[in-house]
């Protein structure tokens, strides 16, 4: 999802608990048992924390870049109204990330290293956020389907036991459902549309639908940091359940608009209840994590410049605070 | 790369509506107070969801110690006859 890269392992590994008090883990792991929430000043394992500021900050990170490719159609939507929505949305975005990094904050990481880490290139953040925005379409596709897939993920994170982490993922799913709406609203009105329009939506979907599928993460088989995420209720469900889930809510919704899923393979499976798909092309997924999808480079670039160009905003700001809080002291 | 100081942290205390109290709803980072308020603004009330604001330096707020919490609030626990619920009054007694 929006933590992909979970995977990869950096700093520290998971595995640093056995030199931790044995009553200590116990106790804590009763606690996450019984449904309790850990707070910031709680005790709590290394690499509990360790999992959540990584877990926290790509997220962040996502919500952040995530502004980018649909901030590209704000100044083209097709009339005010549209316009004026987009910039809401790209707004809640900004305020997602908020309050993400405000979350990971309480696990004793600075704001800045976080940035630092976004804007070095070393932070990782969604896969999905690297494809462009060709056309009106893609906004509409991208409301719909990445929004949607984000919402299915974020849903179960609600209850996830560190309790900043839980409280920012309610508030944020609040905003989410407006988020997917508008998107499909988007779709609808080109699906009913000319034939231009209908050609301009189906392109969407073609060129969105994989990458979406991508964005619940690596197959379960794959995945190395789902049973300890698990046991400490950071995740209830695996990557493929949820990706599942997704399927099978929005084949539905793509056959009303009359466009065609972008997969041979789909088909519904009586038997099992479920939509069975196509082979999902993880060596895409992974070039575009590494780094090397269609925009990385660019979506990079333009976090460092906006950072950049901000700066005498921040040193002007600073200024004024040291000044008045002078004149306020004296 | 980024600026090596991040601008003090502020937790922001919301009061959704008339007769409420203001509750905790997250953080800021501000370069003064009066920003802190307007960063709050944009953050946490984007659809109606205060009508007040209250914005405290982090380091201004002083809290109970989690590991010190059965010492702490362990007085209050055997007193069950600070509830009503303790008292046993026969049904005939109305309206007490
Ligand atoms: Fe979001
Ligand atoms: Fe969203």
């Amino acid at each position: 999802m929006y933590t992909q890269g979970l995977n990869e392992q950096t700093g520290r590994p998971v595995a640093a608990e056995a030199t931790e008090d044995e009553a200590r883990l116990r106790a804590f792991q009763a606690r996450i048992d019984a449904e309790e929430k850990i707070e910031p000043k709680d005790w709590m394992p290394d690499a509990y924390r360790q999992t959540l500021i990584r877990q926290i900050s790509q997220h962040a990170h996502s919500e952040i870049v995530g502004m980018l490719p649909e901030g590209n159609w704000i100044t083209r939507a097709p009339s005010l109204m549209r316009k004026s929505i987009l910039i809401a949305k790209v707004q809640d975005e900004g305020g997602h990330g908020a309050y993400l990094y405000s979350a990971a904050e309480t696990l004793g990481v600075s704001r800045a290293e976080l940035i630092d880490q976004l804007l070095s290139g070393r932070a990782k953040y969604s896969s999905i956020f690297n494809y462009p925005t060709l056309s009106w379409a893609d906004v509409g596709a991208i409301g719909w389907l990445v929004d949607g897939a984000a919402i299915m993920n974020q849903i179960p994170l609600c209850r996830c036991s560190y309790g900043p982490y839980a409280r920012a993922m309610i508030r944020i799913c609040k905003e989410e459902s407006f988020h997917q709406r508008q998107g499909y609203d988007i779709m609808l009105k080109l699906a009913r549309g000319t034939a231009a329009q209908r050609r301009m939506a189906q392109d969407a979907l073609d060129r969105w639908w994989w990458p979406s599928l991508m964005m619940f993460g690596p197959p379960d088989a794959a995945s190395m940091h789902t049973a300890h995420s698990v046991r400490w209720k950071i995740k209830r469900f695996t990557n493929d359940e949820l990706r599942q889930k997704f399927v099978d809510f929005t084949v539905p919704q793509a056959k009303f608009l009359g466009l065609n899923v972008p997969d041979p393979a789909l088909r519904w499976d009586a038997e099992a209840g479920m939509h069975r798909y196509g082979e999902i092309d993880w060596t895409e997924f992974n070039q575009v994590l590494k780094g090397h999808g269609p925009c990385n480079r660019e979506r990079l670039a333009e976090r460092r410049a906006a950072h950049e160009d901000g700066r005498w905003v921040r040193e002007a700001a600073a200024a004024h605070a040291a000044k008045h809080g002078a004149r306020a002291a004296a | 790369m980024s600026d090596t100081r991040d601008w003090p942290l502020y937790e922001i205390f919301i009061r959704a509506r008339g007769g409420l109290d203001h509750k905790h709803v997250g953080s800021v980072h501000a370069a003064d107070a009066t920003m802190a308020i307007e960063h709050a603004r944009d953050v946490y009330t984007r659809r109606m969801e205060g009508i007040s604001i209250w914005a405290v330096r982090a380091t201004d707020i002083t809290a109970s110690d989690p590991a010190e919490s059965d010492a702490l609030f362990e007085p209050a626990r055997d007193k069950i006859y600070r509830h009503p619920t303790f008292y046993d009054i026969p049904k005939e007694v109305e309206t007490l």
